[in-house]
């Protein structure tokens, strides 16, 4: 009710001096960590975290959280300039921001990305400040049947992310899930698909994954044919959007919006579904869907704010309820601890300044961070005029780099390496990476909750029609399969998902 | 965080040194290798704990985080590193109980590493949804009873400390629930909270706040004494429950064959971390009960470590689980 008045407390909170500054120092640090390939925002904080003992709790979850949309904004940069996704989230971005680039775009393409991800995630801070306890009494709701349906449908679109054959887009979405599957089974531990490879037992690392089959494949296709690579910024189209641009993308940006704000509030880590949503749905709205997957600039604003969005809002079960939905938001929760402040429901009566202290830094940072980004577009496209025989083992070093710092394991830089040769193989033979990499991340948690819904409901399959999100979820996804699957609509699929 | 491997190997060379290192030790960092991720409960105890032995040490405790394969890859890390003092493990009742969990290990618990002592034990609590109907430990089992495995039981997955209660609760009970597994505490602790599940045996770092704030309930902690950041919950053995008595307790270890002048500085810097203001207030905020000086020392460890093993034998091979 008093929102106001607590906000005002919050800014005389965030701009103290101290906190301004720390705010300033996450949003760099974020920026940074988000353009270099690999190293995300977890490994980041956690080498981080001994610094935070010396700061107030305040001060210390300010900083690390601009860390973290920090990164949400610079993990855009290398996934348009050399199709490098380092996070879940910029994978969609590849696919029409990368595009964007090699039509020498890439500055409106980045351009529109920074302006998205700013009007999102002040949004999305808005509505964390005015909603965010209701809301996250109403995620509750949303428990493993419902997590699993949202993931059936999730899975689905994922063949809508690719442009070609969607025979080949199910093909990928099922290696998807079967890489998915490597791993200790939850249950009971057995190790599933590791061939006694200790560094296997937690899964593939989806750092390996994403930058092997992008990256590294983009890389050895780009030194196929040296003179014509791809990258090429020679005819740079306008740095910056211009006004056609952006009355373009404002409705996607606005969807985007609500996309992730809603997914991003669900407690397990729906903030990962975010820009895949927001793709499909520009892409079915899309008036000429064959655009997408060939640089269409919605294709990059919607995702993109979604993305932003649902990594704000994800604040929203740790602030509220004191339950961190993914590893970002623990490392946050072991800061607080080690601050004397142990996360739970009552963090908002008993630590009012952390709580609007930290809504009102959000709101600070998002705005050095479009501050920060967009005067640095020219730095990035000018940097596309490298040669790219220097630019490319500067890449490759620090993708071996970042992914090495995730869990010091020279496994996974070994499989860099491995889904690098497999994704060049896979643009040869043209199936696309993104629904693989999709079905990668919804799979096991798919499995997850599936196996859950039906522990609690003793095997009864009712579970998934009895409740009626999960129902309404499902009917969703058999709409979308039946447009995809069914020959006499085959027609309607190549209008709607393109063709 | 990664800093360790280029100190590893650093070690590896100092270790010729020999002897005359050890009189000086330590001149360089000290890595404390933690089994778990960052930010979680053993994290935070480990970081505390090496802030403190920092000042104590004159050098650097820098917390590694080797987290995986169920705990098992701190402890195969610190088994195969240089004996010199500058990589020490800080492990939780994991260490005992992942030696009967898991059939084929790469390191021996009991025989590839020297002990340095106990930290401290975190309670554990019986909790349910706010919504279930029982309000005391014996309402709560004569409705376990009435419903048997119709009652979901939530776990932080094979092993976990909130899995090994659980099977003692189940044993105390006589009545097998339906166990649901979860990749960790935060996301079992969202379902409880909203009702998904019925009930989970946790410990007190991730359940004191929720039970104060009114989203869960609360039964019973399986400790001798009572908690004192939660004065108003009984003991198990106060509710009729006394076989149900599970901390989490924490040690610190070394490789087998560190020089015995490099232990006994680390033995007394952990000695005097357990006496830090600041540890102690910390633990007393998480509910970990801080152990007695007396109990800081190798003996206590390597006697504690053979007990646990001894106890969990027969209870995980019961229920016949097994992580690998």
């Amino acid at each position: 009710m008093d929102i106001l008045g607590n906000l005002v407390m919050g800014f005389g909170v965030a701009l103290s001096p101290v906190n301004v500054a720390l705010c300033l120092v996450g949003a760099l640090v974020g920026t940074l960590i988000g353009v270099l390939p690999g190293i995300g925002p977890i490994a980041t904080i956690a080498m981080l975290l001994p610094l935070t003992f010396s700061l107030n709790a305040t001060g210390a979850l300010i900083m690390l959280a601009g860390i973290y949309y920090g990164a949400q904004y610079g993990g855009s940069t290398t996934a348009i300039l050399v199709n490098m996704p380092g996070e879940t989230s910029s994978v969609v971005t590849t696919l029409d921001g990368h595009q964007m680039a090699r039509q020498g775009k890439a500055g409106k393409a980045l351009g529109v990305a920074a302006l998205g991800s700013f009007f999102a995630g002040c949004v999305a801070t808005l509505v964390i400040a005015v909603l965010g306890p209701i809301l996250s009494r109403v995620a509750q709701a949303f428990g493993p049947p419902e997590y699993c349906a949202l993931m059936v449908v999730g899975l689905v679109a994922a063949t809508v992310l690719a442009s070609g054959s969607v025979f080949k887009a199910i093909t990928m979405t099922l290696v998807g899930l079967l890489l998915g599957t490597v791993g200790s089974d939850v249950e009971t531990g057995a190790q599933r698909l590791t061939f006694e490879i200790p560094e296997l037992a937690d899964g593939i690392g989806f750092t390996s994954l994403a930058i092997g089959l992008f990256g590294i494949a983009e890389i050895i296709r780009n030194l196929e044919a040296p003179e014509v690579r791809g990258v090429v910024g020679t005819r740079i189209a306008g740095l910056l959007p211009n006004w056609a641009d952006i009355k373009q993308c404002i409705a996607p940006v606005l969807r985007g919006t609500v996309l992730g704000s809603i997914l991003g509030i669900l407690p397990g880590n729906g903030a990962v579904l975010a820009p895949y949503a927001s793709y499909t749905v520009e892409k079915k709205l899309a008036k000429d869907p064959s655009r997408f997957g060939r640089g269409a600039i919605e294709g990059v604003a919607g995702p993109e704010s979604a993305n932003n969005a649902g990594a704000q809002t994800s604040f929203i079960p740790l602030l509220t309820l004191g339950i961190p939905p993914n590893a970002v938001m623990a490392l946050m929760v072991g800061a607080m601890t080690i601050q004397g402040i142990i996360p739970g429901p009552q963090v908002m009566t008993k630590n009012p300044e952390l709580f609007w202290g930290m809504v009102a830094s959000m709101l600070v940072g998002n705005a050095m961070l479009v501050i920060i980004n967009l005067p640095l577009i020219g730095l990035w496209v000018r940097l596309l005029k490298v040669p790219y025989r220097l630019l490319f083992p500067a890449i490759l070093l620090f993708c071996c780099i970042g992914v090495f710092s995730v869990n010091s394991s020279y496994v996974d830089v070994l499989l860099v390496a491995l889904f690098g040769l497999v994704g060049y193989a896979l643009v040869k033979l043209e199936f696309e990476p993104a629904p693989l990499l999709l079905a990668f991340v919804l799979g096991p948690l798919f499995e997850e909750n599936l196996r859950r819904a039906f522990l609690i409901s003793r095997g009864d399959p009712m579970i998934f029609v009895e409740r009626p999100i999960s129902l309404t979820l499902l009917v969703v996804a058999a709409g979308l399969l039946l447009v995809m699957l069914l020959p006499s609509v085959r027609h309607t699929r190549e209008e709607a998902f393109h063709g | 965080m990664r800093k360790n491997l280029f100190s590893i190997a650093l070690g590896g060379l100092l270790a010729i040194a020999g002897a005359a290192e050890a009189q000086d030790y330590p001149t360089r960092p000290i890595t404390l290798v933690v089994p778990f991720a960052a930010g979680g409960p053993t994290d935070t105890v480990a970081r505390l704990i090496g802030q403190s032995m920092s000042k104590t040490l004159g050098q650097q405790v820098i917390v590694d985080n080797v987290a995986g394969a169920g705990g098992t890859l701190g402890p195969a890390r610190v088994a195969k590193a240089a004996a010199d003092g500058y990589t020490i493990l800080l492990h939780h009742i994991g260490m005992a109980t992942t030696a009967i969990l898991y059939r084929k290990l790469p390191y021996n618990a009991l025989t590839d590493f020297e002990y340095i002592g106990l930290v401290g034990d975190a309670p554990m609590t019986i909790v349910a949804r706010k919504t279930l109907a029982a309000n005391k430990l014996s309402e709560l089992v004569d409705y376990v009873k009435q419903n048997k495995d119709k009652v979901t039981l939530a776990n932080a997955g094979v092993g976990a400390a909130s899995h090994l209660c659980g099977m003692l609760f189940q044993s105390a009970v006589g009545v097998p629930l339906t166990t649901v597994p979860y990749k960790g505490t935060g996301p079992a602790m969202n379902d409880l909270v909203g009702g998904q599940v019925d009930i989970m045996c946790d410990q007190t770092t991730g359940t004191t706040e929720q039970i104060k704030g009114g989203t869960i309930k609360a039964y019973a902690a399986t400790t001798k004494k009572r908690v004192s950041s939660l004065p108003d919950l009984v003991t198990t053995a106060e509710a009729g429950m006394p076989q149900v008595q599970v901390a989490i307790w924490h040690g610190v270890y070394a490789p087998k064959g560190t020089p015995k002048p490099v232990l006994d500085k680390l033995i007394n810097a952990l000695q005097v971390a357990i006496k830090d203001d600041i540890v102690r207030q910390r633990f007393a905020d998480l509910g970990i009960e801080i152990e007695s000086s007396d109990r800081v020392n190798p003996q206590a460890l390597q006697a504690q470590l053979k007990a646990e093993i001894d106890r969990w034998a027969p209870v995980i091979k019961a229920a016949g689980v097994y992580a690998d």
